[in-house]
């Protein structure tokens, strides 16, 4: 906003204020997201998939996702539109495609009984199966 | 050259109609089946239990989060809502399986000696006295026959 228009604030005024709400927050969906962000060296458009529950938490989940991999702050992203996936024939990103596959399953080969109990043990932990 | 038999480890895998049992959060201890996958960290479970304080409303579970069991409900559709994902339940007999593992009879057990008053502790004690010497003796003829 900032960057779209040079705007005093004591001359802005918000206008409205809306709360978003999910028609079925229990329902695992696919998200289309259109974005324009500037880094360091220009302006760039996007786009990115992301499957969530919610409209906000795809939002929240690219705002994290965009801080990890371009370092880009929220101030620098203008996202242009959000979109609900409801053809999986229609996902274009392999992250998300992988996990559209018919009788998805997968082992959880590396895991520690008891996570975060304690820092220092005079044994190895167990970590299979 | 010898024959080397190889058998293929049995994982437990993520999918849809796996049991999981929570570790953390405000469903700790309790048991859910995975109704449907978010992604590789985390899953929609769903835990319609028979038994009321055992119920885990429908939410995203993060994979960190959760312990899987051996258990699973066979032929649970994706993404199946809490209506069916309970009928199936009731009908594969999750409850009775689970408190019958090793696991539930351990935290039950451990439960159980948490909540006993003095006299109660006091005879658990002269209890596994009396077994342990039942024990030492039926070793002690072994021994001496030996």
């Amino acid at each position: 906003m900032s960057q779209l228009r040079k705007l005093k604030k004591a001359n802005g005024e918000i206008v409205s204020l809306n709360v978003i709400t999910e028609k079925r927050p229990l329902k695992v969906k696919n998200f289309g997201i259109w974005i324009r962000y500037d880094s360091r060296s220009g302006t760039h458009n996007m786009y990115k998939e992301f499957r969530e529950m919610s409209r906000t938490e795809a939002v929240e989940a690219l705002y994290q996702d965009m801080a990890a991999r371009h370092r880009s702050r929220f101030g620098s992203i203008h996202i242009l539109k959000v979109v609900e996936i409801t053809d999986n024939e229609t996902i274009r990103r392999p992250y998300i495609k992988q996990l559209l596959t018919k009788g998805l399953k997968f082992p959880l080969p590396h895991r520690s009984a008891n996570p975060g109990k304690k820092i220092f043990s005079y044994s190895r932990p167990s970590t299979f199966a | 050259m010898a024959d080397i038999e190889i058998t293929l480890a049995s994982w437990k895998l993520v999918e849809v109609g796996r049991l999981v049992l929570i570790r953390r959060g405000p469903f700790a201890g309790k048991l859910a089946a995975i109704v449907e996958i978010v992604d590789h960290r985390r899953v929609l479970v769903d835990g319609p239990s028979g038994e009321a304080q055992k119920i885990v409303p429908r939410h995203v579970l993060p994979l960190a989060h959760a312990t899987l069991t051996p258990f699973t409900i066979p032929q649970l559709p994706r993404a199946a809502g809490t209506g069916p994902v309970k009928k199936l339940w009731a009908k594969n007999e999750i409850d009775g399986k689970w408190a019958k593992s090793s696991f539930a009879q351990k935290t039950d057990k451990a439960e159980r000696r948490k909540n006993l008053t003095d006299f109660e502790r006091f005879k658990v004690l002269r209890l596994r006295k009396q077994a342990r010497y039942e024990v030492q003796k039926s070793h002690a003829k072994v021994r001496a026959a030996q």
